[in-house]
C-alpha cells in the first residue's frame, strides 16, 4: 500500500475512540522511580499533548511507547487488542512511529533517501533501488501534507532549515503509515513562522485520524494544536485536561504541583 | 561587479539543482574540481614535455596507477561511512607474497594463486571489521596495527629468499598484457550502449511515473560525452600497446562498487552509516553488518591492488606493499573528492585521484625532478584538495544549520 492510500484509509475513520491505552506504567531506574502508575490513552484524530517539567518522567514514558526501554508494568490495548511492546520493532509493527528531537536524518543524503532510509523499494527486474517509485511517492506524501517549501525532494538534508527538517522526518515516519505518532519536542528548536508550519502539519495528521502525542515544553504551541494535556509530576499523573476547558494558570500548576488559588493569593499580596 | 557575480553564482546555482533534480542524483558535478584538476596537470607538463602526452607515456601511466588505484577504491569504500584503513597497503602485499608463494614455491596454478590471495584480503578485511565493531577500537588503531602485522606476515611467507620472481603468464599477463585491439573496441561499443539503454529505460520510467526530465539534449549529451572519453582512451592506448588488462580490471572494480554505491539497498546503507550512524541504526540497519562488509571489501581490493603490483614487478619481495603505496592510495580517495567525514564521495575519485597523483609522479620524472620535489608537490596537492573538502563542508554547515 502506498504511504498516500493508507492516509485515505486513516481518514475515513477519524476520531473514533481510544487507539491506544496504557495502564499502571511503572519504571524505576535503580532506587528512582520514573514513572509511578501513570495511566494514558491516546485517541484517534486527536492531538495530545504531554507536558511536565524536567524529570517528570515524559522521555521515559515515550520511550516505553516507542519500545526503546521497556517498562517495568504497564498494560498496553492496542486497537482493542492486549498487547507488549518490548522492542523499537515491536512499536513499529503496532503502528507506533516515533520523531526524536534530533530527527536522525542523515545530512548527506537526499529527502527521498531520508524518506525510505532502511525500507527502500526495489524494482521487479533486479535488486536495484526503485528510485522513481520512491520519488514519486515521496512527492505525492509531501504533497498531501501541504508541504509547500521544499523546492526538490532530491535536496540534501543539509541544504534544509529546521522546520523543513522537521517536516521531512515526520514525513518519514508517515511512510510507515502509522496509526500513533509521537513528537518528541518538534518545535524546540525553531523560529516562529517554521513552528507554525509544523503545528499546521499536526493538524494535518490529526486530520487523518492519526494519533498524535506531542512532548512540548511550550504551552503556548500545546494550547494552539493539542485537544488535551496530559500533566506528569515526578512521575505520577498530576492532572488531564480538555485545552478548550482549561487555561495555562491550571497546566502550569499542575506542572509545578502549586495549587491555583494559594499562587493566585500570593501573587496577590 | 559584486551583483553581477552573485546573479552568475545564484544562475550556476539553480542551472546545478535541475541538473541534480532531474538526474535523480545530487552530486553529479562534484567531479569539476578534481577534473579542472587533471587538466591543468596534464597541459603543463605536456607544454613542458611532449613526450608526456605520448601514446606510449600515458600508457605507462594507466600502468603506473593501476595498483594504487585498485587499492583506493577500497580506500574510498572506508571512507564513506567514516572511517580509515591504515592496512590495505601492507596487506597488499602479504597478499600478493601468499599468492607468489603459492604460485611459485607451491605450484598452485596463477589464477587460483590470484583468487586465494584476494579470499586472504577479503578474510583479513572481515577480522578488521569484526575486531572495530565488536571493541569499539577506532579503526585508525585496529588497522594501524594492522599495518605493522602485515609486513611482518610478508616477511614470514617470504622466509629466507626476500624475493620471489613471478613467471606464471596467469599472474604477469595482468600488468603486462593487453586485450586485443578489435576486442578493446567490441567492450567500448557494448558499454556505450548499455550506458544509452540505460539512460533512456531511466527517462521513460521516469515519464511514466509523471517526474521531470533532463532534455533529450542533455541526456544525448552525457552519452555522448562517455562515448568521446571511452573511444579517445581506447584509441590513444591502441595506438600504443593497447588497452591494459589491469585498466579494465580496475575499472571494472570501480563500476561494480559504483552501482552499488549509488543503485542498490546495500549502497544507500552504506552512505547513511557514513552520514549518520545512529540514524541508520534507528531506520534498523544493521550498521555493524554494513562496517564488517565495508571492511571486507577494502580487503579484497587490497589484496587485487597487491596482485597487480606484484604482477608489474614480475616479482613478490621484502618492500612489496610498503613506501608510499598506502599513503598515495588514501591521497587518491581524498583527491578525487571522497571526504574524510564519511557519507561524501563516488567510487570513480578512486581512478581520478590516482591519475593525479601518477600524473604529478609521472610528468616530474620525465622532466628529471628528483623525488623529494615529487613529495613535496604530491603534499601540496592533497593538502589543497582536503582543504577544499573541509571549506565545502563548512559551507553546507552554515548554508543548512537550523534557521
Amino acid at each position: 500500500m502506498t504511504p498516500a492510500a493508507a492516509l485515505a484509509n486513516d481518514r475515513q475513520a477519524p476520531g473514533t475512540g481510544s487507539y491506544l491505552r496504557l495502564t499502571g506504567a511503572s519504571k524505576s531506574y535503580g532506587a528512582v522511580r520514573a514513572l509511578d502508575g501513570v495511566d494514558l490513552e491516546l485517541r484517534a484524530g486527536e492531538v495530545t499533548a504531554l507536558v511536565g517539567d524536567n524529570g517528570a518522567g515524559k522521555s521515559t514514558l515515550v520511550k516505553a511507547l516507542a519500545g526503546v526501554h521497556a517498562l517495568d508494568t504497564g498494560d498496553f490495548v492496542i486497537d482493542g487488542r492486549p498487547t507488549t511492546i518490548a522492542s523499537p520493532h515491536d512499536a513499529v509493527a503496532q503502528g507506533i512511529a516515533t520523531v526524536y528531537q534530533d530527527l536522525a536524518l542523515c545530512e548527506n543524503l537526499d529527502v527521498v533517501a531520508n524518506l525510505y532510509l532502511g525500507q527502500e523499494p526495489r524494482n521487479g527486474r533486479g535488486r536495484l533501488l526503485d528510485e522513481e517509485e520512491m520519488e514519486s511517492n515521496a512527492r505525492r506524501l509531501l504533497d498531501e501534507l501541504a508541504v509547500r517549501t521544499l523546492a526538490s525532494v532530491r535536496t540534501a538534508v543539509a541544504a534544509l532549515s529546521g522546520g523543513q527538517r522537521q517536516t521531512v522526518a515526520i514525513a518519514r515516519a508517515l511512510i510507515g503509515t502509522p496509526r500513533v505518532m509521537l513528537l518528541d519536542e518538534p518545535t524546540a528548536a525553531l523560529g516562529v513562522a517554521q513552528t507554525a508550519q509544523v503545528l499546521e502539519l499536526i493538524r494535518r495528521l490529526r486530520d487523518r485520524g492519526i494519533a498524535v502525542l506531542v512532548i512540548s515544553h511550550n504551552l503556548g504551541d500545546v494550547f494552539k494544536v493539542a485537544d488535551r494535556a496530559v500533566v506528569l509530576r515526578l512521575g505520577a499523573l498530576a492532572g488531564e485536561y480538555r485545552i478548550a476547558a482549561t487555561n495555562q494558570d491550571e497546566i502550569v500548576a499542575a506542572i509545578t504541583g502549586a495549587d491555583v488559588r494559594n499562587q493566585n493569593e500570593r501573587n496577590h499580596a | 561587479m559584486t551583483a553581477i557575480s552573485a546573479g552568475a553564482t545564484g544562475r550556476l546555482r539553480a542551472w546545478t539543482s535541475t541538473v541534480a533534480a532531474g538526474r535523480g542524483r545530487s552530486n553529479d558535478l562534484s567531479f569539476l574540481p578534481v577534473l579542472a584538476a587533471l587538466a591543468i596537470i596534464w597541459l603543463v607538463f605536456g607544454t613542458m614535455n611532449e613526450n608526456f602526452i605520448s601514446p606510449a607515456n600515458l600508457t605507462n601511466l594507466t600502468l603506473q596507477i593501476a595498483a594504487t588505484g585498485t587499492i583506493a577504491v577500497g580506500v574510498v569504500l572506508v571512507l564513506l561511512i567514516g572511517e580509515i584503513d591504515l592496512s590495505v597497503g601492507a596487506l597488499s602485499g602479504f597478499a600478493a607474497g601468499v599468492m607468489a608463494v603459492l604460485n611459485v614455491r607451491a605450484g598452485v596454478p596463477g589464477l587460483v594463486a590470484i583468487l586465494a590471495a584476494v579470499a586472504l584480503g577479503v578474510a583479513v578485511g572481515v577480522f578488521n571489521g569484526l575486531w572495530i565493531t565488536r571493541t569499539a577500537v577506532p579503526s585508525f588503531v585496529v588497522t594501524l596495527a594492522g599495518l605493522l602485522a602485515w609486513q611482518g606476515a610478508l616477511l614470514a611467507v617470504l622466509g629466507g629468499t626476500g624475493t620471489l620472481n613471478i613467471t606464471d603468464p596467469g599472474i604477469t599477463r595482468l600488468a603486462q598484457g593487453f586485450l586485443p585491439a578489435w576486442l578493446s573496441w567490441v567492450v567500448l561499443v557494448v558499454v556505450i550502449l548499455a550506458v544509452a539503454a540505460g539512460s533512456v529505460r531511466q527517462r521513460q520510467r521516469r515519464i511514466a511515473k509523471g517526474l521531470g526530465v533532463p532534455s533529450p539534449a542533455w541526456t544525448l549529451l552525457r552519452v555522448a560525452i562517455a562515448a568521446g572519453v571511452g573511444s579517445g582512451a581506447v584509441a590513444v592506448l591502441n595506438s600504443d600497446r593497447g588497452v591494459p588488462y589491469a585498466l579494465v580490471l580496475l575499472l571494472g572494480l570501480i563500476v561494480v562498487f559504483d552501482t552499488m554505491i549509488r543503485r542498490t539497498r546495500l549502497g544507500r546503507h552504506i552512505m547513511s552509516v557514513g552520514g549518520n550512524a545512529e540514524a541508520a541504526r534507528r531506520a534498523g540497519i544493521n550498521v555493524n553488518g554494513v562496517r564488517v562488509f565495508v571492511f571486507a571489501a577494502a580487503g579484497g581490493a587490497a589484496a587485487l591492488g597487491g596482485v597487480v603490483a606484484a604482477s608489474r614487478l614480475f616479482a613478490v619481495n621484502q618492500s612489496s606493499g610498503s613506501g608510499d603505496l598506502l599513503l598515495n592510495a588514501i591521497a587518491a580517495a581524498v583527491i578525487g573528492g571522497t571526504s574524510l567525514f564519511g557519507g561524501r564521495g563516488s567510487v570513480w575519485a578512486a581512478l581520478l585521484g590516482a591519475l593525479v597523483i601518477g600524473s604529478i609522479s609521472n610528468g616530474m620524472d620525465l622532466l628529471g625532478y628528483v623525488t623529494s620535489v615529487k613529495f613535496l608537490v604530491t603534499g601540496a596537492v592533497l593538502l589543497l584538495s582536503v582543504t577544499v573538502d573541509a571549506r565545502a563542508r563548512e559551507r553546507r554547515r552554515r548554508a543548512g544549520g537550523p534557521a
